[in-house]
């Protein structure tokens, strides 16, 4: 069956279940179009040898119940994943090979899923571009030396290259939904305390979310009903009623109302960007939704705001690689010699940059100007939000204020790479969920996405939205398979 | 360097000096697990033998709040007579060190759990009242051992996120015995509550000192330096009298006193500079966002107070009320859970006050010279009261009751069996007196003669030829009475 590749995770599971194909069959599959798409540089770590046993052991005593049966799939490489390599795309770990389990990845392995290895990132989920991973840049399918997005670039690039069925990343300023965005696939962002963030190589502890990345809507609230989940070990989980998200999928959207932010008309907006929006604004209109203008007055200064929580975060979250546990370690003349030489050689330039900032921002006599006014001004954020949703059930947004750019168009400048955050930081800060679905194309036949930002543990409302759009929508991703030779 | 009365000055030409003291002391919480995982707290196991995923900072670990720690806090906020804070916030204290894995420890800085109390000391002038500022919680850090390989440092984490309390005291104290009083104070409220075991051996409690000078009757504080980690009260002592006269010298000098950070030698007593306040660290604390602030109900704070036993200060008062001990019997008596028990017990069936003299005065003594604590008595409550019901029944004098207390500390024996073993009896039997006492008279007529002609004074003489003839066995009262009428 070569077209096993191109069938979507719902597809895979219904034949699976049906036995119209084996586990062994579909890994097989996705292991042969991996091996042809080195190109891509998306795998950091195969553990492919492994899948296959896995997938024979599988099919030997199936499990059809599961609601991932023996599906195989590759992670983002910010799950720890017991022994199997886990590197957050960074040197400073390119030895440490984890004990235990992410609670997430858990989760997938739980309902029969296989893993396949562990997929390129920007180093510690710090880019938009996947180009700050020590292990590379990875290439978006879409067109050759053009960037996946970031820092999720090797999830959203296999997914769309059809490497993995499905797959997870993690969002702490837009790391799903962006990419998702520049490779034509759909990324959700749950609600901040939905995915347990144990077991996650930390950024930014009070943004970071692990979220799903997929074909289309339907996988993506499968695989969000298995990775959501209560957990006692992240302090920060919420113990909430999940939804059977697949179950309650309905493109039934009829009265919903949809708020638009006019301060998302942000100046310089690629007018291909405006248009699509408009689109979009038609697209949930035909579906009986109604329009509702709204105003989230602070949206400036989320930008601002997000580049001082999370490097503040990220400057204590990323103080344990100092060459004493684990990881790498430069040798040096005393301790002070080795933390300086080990995290001057273990770290790239931008990870670098933001422990600057973020060590900068909390330092004496610039806490309260910086880290507390950026505290005050998220709260700001979410107040806005919360006054909208007062008026709406949902909020539809450009994901990106443009595609996919080419690769080292903007590693020199770090304020322009920083702009591509701009609709989905907000989200972040306001701890609500985001889903980023493919909604058309550019001149240049590069995808385009569209955001649709829902109420806190709302996210069945926004997948419904999303499933309703892209029935209406029917996107299809323009992939040549260019690389494959 | 006078000690007029109990104030601590230090004298120097036309000037006296007032010592103005605050402690921060870190006692460590007892619970079997640490503050945010759930490895083992025991003290002396093999090194990294107790440390867990989120003890050592792995990639991805959490920490989740145990607890157990929350109530021991709250309880001894409860005993410090203190606020406790409904809501408390965690913060990361950054700095690097080797035995610090995250690169952080997690404390509490603007928002701890505990708020303003105070403890009252027993000092020889009266009671002192001593202001706490807070208690917070937070982690240990690990332990880097330096002497085990000439070129490498190793780490024992097993340390590492053990929960400490750290009570911050108001600059109230104003010399070493108020500190030596206010450490031990504090010391027995939490062992009375079972919140630190206060073992300073084990560093179960530690103390940075703050020291500084004043002239006397000024208002002013002066400078105040900070002594780190000082782990016994001994040292407490020795390094608050050598740090406060250093800084005298310097103003008497002239010169003026830098805010730094100090290390007291204790090899060579003396205190030493370890970072100046320019060099000091910038610890860039923040909320930790892995952690939500810690709430705590009305009704959980009620439900620690039931567990709230009775505590030194109220023991006492109820001692001296009850039991008509003395202020500085009851002192004694109730600095710690255990003597208080055994002094409860022995009082059960015997007289109090004889039993306050005997416990304080013969045990003690005893127990101190064999290096004991009154938990490992060889003599129970029980068979101390039996001794004391001997010597107030008049079995057996005082005197002989010490030679029994003798023998029942070599081996907890009843002392009824030792007193027949050994043929301690005290003689009471009229008759048999009246024969030593003929005896005793017969080979002394001379005396005898001297007494009845007005020499009153050798009365005693003859007491103690009886006492000596009987082995010391004959009731006192007795002879007495019939020597006063045979002479």
């Amino acid at each position: 069956m070569s077209d096993i590749t191109k069938q979507s995770l719902s597809e895979l599971v219904k034949n699976i279940k049906e036995k119209k194909i084996s586990s062994i069959e579909v890994t097989k599959a996705f292991i042969e179009r991996s091996e042809k798409s080195k190109e891509l540089n998306v795998y950091v770590t195969e553990d492919f040898s492994a899948a296959i046993d896995k997938a024979k052991r599988f099919d030997e005593n199936p499990n059809l119940d599961l609601k991932l049966p023996g599906i195989p799939m590759a992670v983002k490489d910010l799950f720890c994943t017991k022994n199997v390599k886990t590197t957050a795309g960074s040197k400073i770990l390119n030895n440490f090979i984890p004990t235990y389990e992410s609670t997430v990845t858990q989760n997938i392995w739980n309902e029969g899923a296989i893993l396949l290895g562990k997929l390129n990132c920007d180093e510690f989920a710090m880019g938009s571009s996947n180009e700050t991973s020590f292990f590379g840049c990875v290439q978006n399918p879409i067109d050759k030396d053009l960037v996946p997005g970031g820092s999720s670039g090797g999830s959203s690039s296999a997914v769309a290259a059809q490497l993995t069925p499905i797959t997870i990343g993690t969002d702490t300023g837009g790391s799903i939904r962006q990419p998702a965005s520049f490779t034509g696939i759909v990324g959700l962002k749950p609600t901040y305390g939905s995915c347990s963030r144990y077991g996650i190589v930390a950024f930014a502890s009070s943004l970071d979310q692990a979220g799903p990345m997929a074909q289309n809507v339907r996988d993506c609230a499968l695989l969000h009903e298995v990775i959501s989940s209560y957990d006692e070990k992240d302090s920060t989980s919420i113990d909430f009623k999940r939804n059977n998200y697949v179950k309650e999928l309905t493109n039934n959207i009829k009265g919903k109302k949809i708020g638009i932010p006019k301060e998302y008309r942000v100046d310089g907006m690629p007018k291909e960007i405006e248009d699509l929006w408009k689109k979009g604004i038609d697209y949930v209109k035909d579906c009986g939704a109604k329009i509702i203008d709204i105003s989230l007055p602070h949206t400036n200064y989320a930008l601002p705001t997000y580049y001082i929580v999370a490097p503040a975060e990220a400057s204590s979250n990323l103080a344990r690689y100092d060459g004493v546990k684990y990881g790498f370690r430069a040798d040096g003349e005393n301790l002070i010699d080795m933390y300086e030489k080990t995290r001057s050689e273990g770290f790239g330039a931008e990870v670098q940059r933001r422990i600057m900032i973020g060590t900068y921002v909390l330092s004496s006599g610039y806490y309260d100007a910086y880290y507390l006014k950026a505290q005050k001004v998220r709260k700001l954020i979410k107040n806005d939000f919360d006054e909208a949703y007062k008026k709406v059930d949902a909020i539809l947004t450009p994901s990106t204020p443009s595609s996919a750019f080419k690769i080292g168009e903007k590693t020199n400048d770090p304020v322009s790479m920083y702009l591509n955050d701009i609709f989905t930081v907000p989200v972040n800060l306001a701890g609500l969920p985001g889903i980023s679905i493919p909604a058309g194309h550019d001149a240049k036949g590069y995808p385009l996405g569209l955001q649709i930002i829902g109420k806190a543990f709302d996210e069945q409302n926004i997948l419904n939205i999303a499933y309703a759009m892209e029935e209406k929508i029917n996107f299809k991703n323009k992939i040549t398979d260019w690389w494959i030779k | 360097m006078s000690k007029d009365k109990s104030e601590y000055l230090i004298n120097r030409k036309d000037n006296q000096y007032e010592v103005v003291i605050g402690l921060e002391v870190h006692a460590q919480v007892t619970s079997e697990s640490k503050l945010f995982s759930t490895s083992s707290t025991k003290f002396g196991a093999e090194p990294n033998t107790q440390v867990s995923l989120v003890d050592a900072a792995l990639p991805g670990m959490l920490p989740v709040i145990n607890e157990y720690c929350v109530k021991q806090a709250i309880k001894t906020g409860i005993g410090l007579k203190a606020k406790i804070n409904k809501r408390s916030v965690f913060d990361r204290k950054n700095y690097f060190y080797a035995d610090l894995p995250q690169g952080y420890q997690i404390s509490q800085f603007k928002d701890p759990i505990v708020g303003e109390g105070k403890v009252i000391l027993d000092m020889p002038d009266g009671q002192k009242e001593v202001g706490i500022e807070r208690l917070h919680l937070e982690q240990d850090a690990g332990k880097s051992i330096h002497n085990l390989d000439p070129k490498n440092t190793f780490v024992d984490l097993n340390r590492s996120g053990v929960a400490l309390m750290e009570i911050v005291s108001k600059p109230d104290l104003r010399s070493p015995d108020e500190v030596n009083a206010y450490v031990k104070k504090l010391r027995s409220i939490m062992r009375y509550l079972g919140t630190c075991d206060g073992n300073m051996q084990e560093g179960s409690l530690r103390a940075d000192v703050n020291v500084s000078v004043r002239k006397k009757g000024s208002k002013e504080f002066g400078t105040r330096c900070e002594i780190k980690n000082v782990n016994s009260i001994k040292f407490m002592q020795m390094a608050i009298e050598y740090e406060a006269n250093r800084q005298v010298n310097l103003i008497e000098d002239g010169q003026s006193i830098d805010q730094e950070t100090r290390l007291f030698d204790t090899k060579k007593n003396e205190t030493r500079s370890m970072r100046s306040k320019e060099d000091a660290h910038d610890y860039r604390y923040f909320p930790d966002p892995d952690l939500l602030p810690l709430e705590v109900s009305d009704d959980f704070i009620e439900k620690l107070k039931l567990e709230i036993p009775e505590l030194p200060d109220e023991k006492k008062k109820r001692f001296i009320e009850k039991f008509k001990v003395s202020p500085y019997e009851a002192t004694i008596l109730v600095s710690d859970n255990e003597t208080s028990s055994y002094f409860e017990n022995v009082i059960k069936k015997s007289d109090v006050k004889l039993a306050t003299n005997w416990i304080i005065g013969e045990l003690f003594a005893a127990l101190n010279e064999k290096n004991l604590e009154i938990t490992e008595s060889p003599i129970s409550a029980g068979n101390l009261s039996k001794l004391i019901n001997l010597i107030k029944e008049g079995t057996i004098s005082g005197k002989i009751a010490k030679t029994v207390f003798e023998h029942m500390m070599e081996g907890d024996k009843d002392p009824k069996k030792i007193v027949e073993e050994k043929g301690l009896k005290q003689e009471s039997d009229p008759k048999a007196l009246e024969i030593l006492i003929d005896k005793v008279i017969d080979n002394n007529r001379d005396k005898a003669t001297e007494y009845k002609s007005g020499k009153v004074k050798l009365f005693g003489f003859f007491v103690g030829q009886v006492m000596k003839v009987s082995g010391g066995k004959a009731n006192p009262q007795l002879v007495n009475e019939i020597l006063k009428k045979k002479l």
